[in-house]
């Protein structure tokens, strides 16, 4: 099977079970995707396709061959953080660190939404400007969880990245 | 996980020439049920790439949903927020933004419950092992059905979507092999269990649902109303989809389907009945409710389930009504 993974190109030979989480930890070394429960309901191993953010436990790796796949690995580097992993780190968005790169590629999936417009469950108005306030924060956040319970931080550091974008 | 053979659908005329086949898109419980061995599928067909992924108007004024939508994009859409709120609600109410994302409005309406015991391979299962038996009837059934059940099963159908088309009359657009295509109103599409809760609608084997169809937007205020045990990212414990008219001081029409308390988007000729032609108020609300539940078993821990169906309804219903002309 090939991938386009943060911009580049990988092979692999997986078994056809394998899911996309499973291919980027166990066969392309991409370990910054993290595997918590492997069932849809954690978050930990979200990742971006083709811009999207989803689980990438509950899908099969060989139905992305095609698709553009980022990972925690493409957003940004130890020396060049992306500005969600810099809020992340002022705001101590978290404690263990283990939800960290699910939360983040969620962040940024989410707040493309947002500029898109979409509508949340506690919108008051379908059709409104997308104010990204704590209580929508925290609804569209809601598939990510973080067992340290470092929420209100988390909060901050995506405002303060929504805030700094607009 | 069981092994399987995959292949790659091009058409939705190729996908369904193989009976024994599976479809998978979303994948999103699918592969969660695979992982469990509570599904063993041993052909995968993958539709994901089918084109069936749009939404089109209609001539009657409704929308063509594709299969493929996500039901993130279905939510959404600038014609289903104006013209159907209820559905992008009921969308907005469920799973999560990753989910929302993957899964597609055919799998939504075809996802299975969330019974525990239907999960727990040791446990018996009635509709996992037809003829195991049923370990929910005496055992922790809190989140199981009131409505609709049978001897064999007492387990809830999961969507929030389904619950708003069973309420805006959505019609299911299918492609058999061989060739045929139906058009089935969502009325039609789910079966009680009666002593056969492995079969849950009308489909027949290798049938592919290609569309989903909303006649036009229905008269009145719309709204969708779920009680769960979190904030957010919760299955319902019971749900309310509610469009209701008022005119000249009198409900002119009522449409109003229940998630959470049946195996299927619940709906329920008798509550309509009993609201269309009255006053709106507390009299009319309660004999709605009376109609809704006259037939309600609990089983234990979900008998709060009748009172608390009870009071959702009631609390749509004003909300539909208050100040209405």
């Amino acid at each position: 099977m090939h991938f386009t993974i943060n911009g580049e190109r990988h092979e692999a030979d997986p078994d056809i079970r394998a899911s996309l989480l499973d291919v980027l930890r166990e066969h392309l070394q991409l370990t910054g995707t993290k595997k918590g429960c492997d069932h849809g309901q954690c978050g930990a191993c979200t990742v971006l396709v083709n811009g999207r953010r989803i689980n990438s436990c509950l899908t099969l790796a060989v139905m992305h061959q095609d698709d553009e796949i980022v990972t925690i690995e493409g957003l940004g580097t130890p020396d060049d953080l992306h500005p969600l992993q810099a809020a992340f780190v002022s705001h101590d968005g978290f404690q263990c660190g283990y939800c960290t790169p699910g939360q983040i590629c969620s962040a940024v999936g989410m707040m493309d939404e947002a500029k898109k417009g979409w509508p949340s469950h506690v919108s008051d108005d379908l059709a409104g400007d997308v104010v990204l306030e704590d209580g929508e924060i925290a609804e569209r956040m809601s598939g990510n969880l973080c067992r340290c319970s470092a929420y209100p931080n988390i909060r901050d550091a995506i405002r303060q990245v929504w805030e700094g974008a607009k | 996980m069981k092994l399987f053979d995959y292949a790659r659908a091009d058409t939705p005329e190729a996908a369904v020439q193989d009976m024994s086949a599976r479809f998978i898109a979303g994948g999103t419980n699918l592969l969660d049920l695979m992982k469990l061995q509570v599904e063993t599928p041993t052909k995968l067909v993958d539709i994901s790439r089918l084109d069936l992924a749009e939404i089109e108007e209609i001539d009657d004024g409704g929308l063509r949903i594709g299969a493929l939508v996500p039901n993130a994009d279905l939510a959404a859409e600038p014609r289903v927020r104006e013209r159907y709120p209820v559905l992008s609600r009921a969308l907005l109410a469920g799973a999560s933004g990753q989910l929302r994302n993957k899964a597609t409005t055919g799998g939504n309406l075809l996802q299975r419950t969330r019974c525990g015991y239907f999960y727990d391979t040791h446990a018996r299962c009635n509709k996992r092992e037809p003829g195991s038996g049923c370990d929910g009837r005496e055992g922790f059934n809190r989140i199981l059905a009131v409505l609709g059940t049978s001897e064999a099963c007492i387990a809830t159908h999961p969507s929030d979507m389904a619950v708003a088309m069973r309420a805006l009359d959505a019609v299911v657009l299918t492609l058999a092999p061989g060739g045929d295509r139906r058009r089935i109103p969502l009325g039609d599409f789910y079966r009680l269990p009666g002593d056969t809760p492995q079969i849950e609608t009308v489909l027949q084997p290798g049938e592919l649902i290609t569309h989903v169809e909303l006649p036009a937007p229905p008269a009145g205020r719309q709204t969708y109303r779920k009680v769960r045990d979190r904030a957010s990212y919760a299955f319902a414990l019971v749900s309310v989809a509610g469009v209701v008219a008022v005119e000249d001081g009198k409900i002119a029409s009522a449409s109003l389907a229940f998630g959470g308390l049946g195996p299927m988007p619940w709906r329920d000729a008798a509550v309509e009945a009993a609201l269309v032609g009255k006053a709106p108020g507390d009299a009319a609300f309660a004999a709605a409710a009376d109609a809704l539940l006259a037939d309600a078993q609990g089983y234990g821990e979900n008998d709060f389930k009748i009172p608390l169906a009870r009071r959702t309804l009631i609390a749509v219903l004003r909300e539909l009504t208050e100040d209405a002309a």
